[in-house]
């Protein structure tokens, strides 16, 4: 079955050197309870979850610490038994080392559960029940990108999913996680993408994986025949970085393209990750939530590579010293893999639901950047490997430029960041660091203009209702000494009327006064406005960075 | 622990300039030994004058314009054009054009456009260039095949301008071939008369077909190796092939066969070692190929028609100035993007 699958091709690629026996060597450790565990509220793509204890509660292991925040978000689960002791700023991982909130558990190591409800059938449950229970555990995407999975297995009714795709390519060097997962937990992965095929309704389900992970590929077809499930396809495909990209997987193996600027959903595809259908597996049989994932931990600079369960928040400085730590050769820490990872400044930072790796290069290992680069000589390496078919070398003059409306025409966003440009330039240019710069500069840019729109905008309402206001006031006034004019006429005719109408005009005129001075507040001058303006715009601003 | 921070991807396939460049010079060298077999030392005693001027200027341009010197002069790359503009002029030379062409390519055309990679024209060319329309009557003058000189010989004439009373410079040099023919059919010679002179060969100009072939051999090393891309050769090569056959079937006695046109003169140089340089040449597939088959057609035609004996480095030139407009009007389409 799986020998006759026609495979297409996409553009460029690289062989790269896979290193990966290095972490391979022996089975997935064990999980080990650290001293603290730092949990970031913003694990996933989309708004960051919302505590829901606070300093010195006691949590047991898999309570919701952190309650889903939108539509675009998870819950957090508690990893482990034990005590809420701060919630406070802490490093996370992140290229550009940010720190954000975090709760920090103090765990008792009695490792003890909440009541988990019983287990359940997922054919018994229809496919929004299901997401449910996926949102609930704080599923996210564990590839990397870490998109909520529940909302990838809600197409709309009115999609059909021709294909649920699982990426098993893992065409990253060194990372491994992927790999021992499917060779020790083969039938978890099955038995989730089962689940995942039932919720999407897919016609037809597809497993990809490079040929250099002979041991799992053999791994899942046993598990399929145990199970005996014969509607779910494993294919091998010819190890070629980055194979394992979303779209360059789509189109390996159905030779479907998503369309650039689009969704792998836009041609009837979903895409998952096997370490996410492992956990959606334990999260929809066992009602467990995601507080631990496999990760490789490898390189040079590393005493004792291999992969381990880790804990969410395990902080890396504990669990690598638990590893047996560092070589002294270590140089450079990474955390991903090393053509898109981020390099971590320190390793006082947790592990994540989105950490699939730390890499610990050793002196003279992939020190690529460390040379100084030559000017482009135009020699059109870097577009011969792009798979995204783009001209790496005009984003990069573009960039260069900073002409960011011209980078786009460029397609700048349709660069996934893979690093094949930079790894064949013989300028040794930083490509993908121009295209990363270019990006937040673009987005920033975006940022201020959507704020400067809703200043402008508020302004503009703001000048309306005072524009309303007037014309009302007018009005009155004018009917006011219509009504006066008709009263002076008559006065003659009665003093006693005439005396009620001084009283009455004295209490107009207080309230004209008091009408007075409110519009006193309403007509400022323009200064006075900008200020009052500017005010309300950093608070507005500060409650945003508060949020976010 | 603190770590040093940097961007990924953190490897790289430890490809660089000096490194590309070097391969271009190692690829150039068995041409440069058929060359030296057939015409003696001048052209090892040319290349080596063409190297030390360049490396002189290039170092004087990197002084002036404040660069950091020893990291740009470990390119390699002024040594490169200082080869194939050795290669593409006279044999018999005198020091003086040589150092000329070389300072014209270094500073002109490279430097005073911005150095490496920013020059929009093949800075060996240029070089050619001027010196062809400067000096018309010394671009003619090529030795015949193994009339070579030694190297005491050779040097005296490089810087002397002249050689033993005992040899007569008329009775070891000629025009090209391909120059020959141009002169044979003025004179209403048919090409089969022509190419009986000795200076023909079995199937291109007699010397220069095995320099040529040792040349594609080196061009063929450096597509295997993925230094450069097939597209422009073949691409240059197959234009001439096409057009010189169009010709040559309509009138044998006219035009000279394909073949001829391929292995006389410096088209296969030109092919897989001058109009592959990155930096003047056309970045995408199809402008690639594009550019190859216009300097293809147009040497063809300044060759045939042209008032100049080999009409490359006219053609290279010419190409080049088009570069901007072939990118722009042939980028690829994008992954996904709609519409093949
Ligand atoms: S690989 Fe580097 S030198 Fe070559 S065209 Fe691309 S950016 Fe320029
Ligand atoms: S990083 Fe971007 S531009 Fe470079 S090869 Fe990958 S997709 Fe292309």
């Amino acid at each position: 079955m799986q020998s006759k699958h026609k495979l297409f091709n996409f553009h460029g690629g690289l062989h790269l050197p896979g290193h990966k026996e290095i972490s391979t060597g022996q089975a997935i450790g064990d999980v080990f309870i650290p001293s603290r565990l730092v949990l970031p509220l913003q694990q996933h793509i989309g708004e960051s979850s919302e505590a829901t204890v606070k300093e010195g509660d006691p949590v047991l292991k898999g309570q919701i610490i952190a309650k889903a925040n939108g539509y675009v978000s998870v819950p957090l689960h508690a990893p482990t038994s034990g005590t809420v002791s701060q919630i406070i700023e802490q490093p996370v991982p992140h290229p550009s080392g940010l720190s954000a909130t975090c709760i920090v558990i103090k765990p008792d190591g009695k490792d003890e559960w909440i009541d988990l409800d019983s287990s359940a059938d997922y054919r018994q449950m229809d496919p929004s029940a299901l997401r449910n229970r996926i949102r609930d555990a704080g599923i996210v995407g564990l590839g990397g990108a870490g998109f909520p999975s529940f909302i990838k297995l809600n197409p709309g009714a009115k999609t059909a999913i021709d294909e649920l795709i699982i990426n098993a390519a893992e065409c990253e060097p060194y990372i491994t996680c992927d790999d021992m997962l499917m060779r020790e937990r083969a039938e978890d992965v099955i038995n989730g993408i089962r689940i995942m095929k039932h919720a999407l309704q897919a016609r037809r389900c597809l497993i990809g994986i490079e040929d250099n992970k002979p041991e799992a590929h053999a791994a899942l077809k046993d598990a399929c025949s145990k199970l005996g499930i014969d509607d779910i396809e494993i294919i091998s495909i010819p190890t070629l970085y980055p194979a394992g990209g979303e779209k360059q997987l789509i189109k390996v193996l159905t030779g479907k393209e998503s369309p650039s600027h689009g969704l792998p959903l836009d041609v009837g595809v979903v895409c998952q990750n096997v370490a996410t259908a492992a956990a959606i597996y334990q999260a929809v049989t066992y009602n467990k939530p995601l507080i631990s994932r496999i990760v490789t931990l490898t390189g040079e600079g590393i005493k004792q590579p291999g992969n381990h369960e880790v804990l969410i928040g395990t902080p890396v400085d504990e669990w690598i010293t638990y590893c047996g730590g560092y070589h002294d050769s270590i140089k450079r820490l990474v955390m991903g893999g090393p053509m898109m990872g981020f390099n971590l400044g320190t390793d006082k930072i947790p592990i994540i639901k989105t950490s699939n790796c730390v890499l610990a290069f050793g002196e003279g290992e992939a020190d690529a950047q460390e040379q100084q680069a030559m000017p482009c000589i135009r020699c059109g390496a870097c577009m011969d490997v792009c798979p995204a078919q783009l001209l790496p070398q005009q984003l990069y003059w573009q960039a260069y430029a900073r002409d960011f409306d011209k980078i786009q025409d460029y397609n700048l966003f349709d660069c996934i960041e893979c690093g094949c440009c930079s790894y064949v330039c013989p300028s040794q240019i930083p490509l993908v660091q121009y295209y990363r710069f270019a990006k937040t500069e673009i987005w920033a840019l975006e940022r201020d203009k959507k704020k400067s729109d809703r200043a402008r905008l508020r302004h503009e309402f703001r000048l309306e209702r005072l524009e309303k206001e007037k014309k009302e006031r007018e009005e009155r006034m004018r009917k006011k000494k219509a009504a006066l004019k008709t009263g002076k006429d008559e006065k003659t005719k009665d003093s006693k009327k005439d005396a009620i109408e001084a009283a009455l005009e004295r209490v107009r005129e207080k309230q004209k006064k008091s009408q007075t001075q409110t519009k006193n507040i309403d007509n400022l001058s323009a200064e006075q406005q900008k200020k009052i303006d500017d005010i309300d715009a950093r608070r507005n601003q500060e409650q945003k960075d508060s949020t976010s | 622990m603190q770590f040093k921070k940097t961007s990924s991807p953190y490897l790289h396939n430890n490809q660089n300039i000096s490194l590309v460049m070097l391969q271009v010079i190692y690829a150039l060298i068995p041409g440069i030994l058929v060359y030296s077999y057939f015409f003696g030392w001048s052209i090892l005693v040319n290349i080596i004058l063409a190297c030390l001027t360049a490396v002189a200027s290039e170092a004087l341009m990197l002084l002036l314009r404040k660069r950091p010197l020893a990291f740009f002069l470990r390119d390699n790359s002024a040594i490169l054009t200082a080869c194939l503009l050795a290669l593409a002029l006279p044999t018999l030379a005198p020091w003086w054009l040589i150092v000329i062409a070389t300072l014209f390519a270094i500073v002109v055309a490279k430097h005073l456009y911005g150095g490496l990679g920013y020059n929009p024209f093949n800075p060996a060319m240029v070089g050619y260039v001027v010196v062809m329309i400067s000096f018309p009557q010394y671009m003619t003058q090529w030795l015949q095949p193994h009339a070579g000189l030694d190297l005491s010989q050779a040097l005296q004439y490089l810087f002397l301008g002249e050689l033993n009373a005992a040899i007569s410079l008329d009775s070891i040099t000629s025009a090209t071939p391909i120059d020959s023919i141009k002169t044979g059919l003025s004179l209403n010679q048919s090409i089969s008369e022509i190419s009986a002179s000795p200076l023909f060969g079995f199937w291109g100009g007699a010397g220069w077909e095995w320099i040529a072939a040792a040349f594609l051999l080196g061009g063929l090393w450096l597509i295997y190796r993925g230094i450069i891309s097939w597209q422009i050769p073949v691409s240059l090569l197959l234009s001439i092939v096409v057009m010189a056959g169009i010709f040559y079937l309509a009138d044998p006695q006219q035009y000279s066969n394909p073949l001829f046109q391929l292995f006389s003169g410096g088209t296969i140089l030109a092919a897989f070692f001058i109009a592959t340089d990155p930096v003047s040449a056309s970045t995408t597939p199809k402008g690639r190929i594009i550019y190859a088959v216009g300097i293809g057609a147009l040497t063809f035609i300044i060759r045939t028609w042209g008032g100049y004996p080999d009409g490359i480095a006219f053609a290279v030139l010419l190409m080049n100035m088009a570069v901007p407009t072939i990118d722009y009007y042939t980028q690829p389409r994008v992954f996904g993007a709609s519409g093949k």
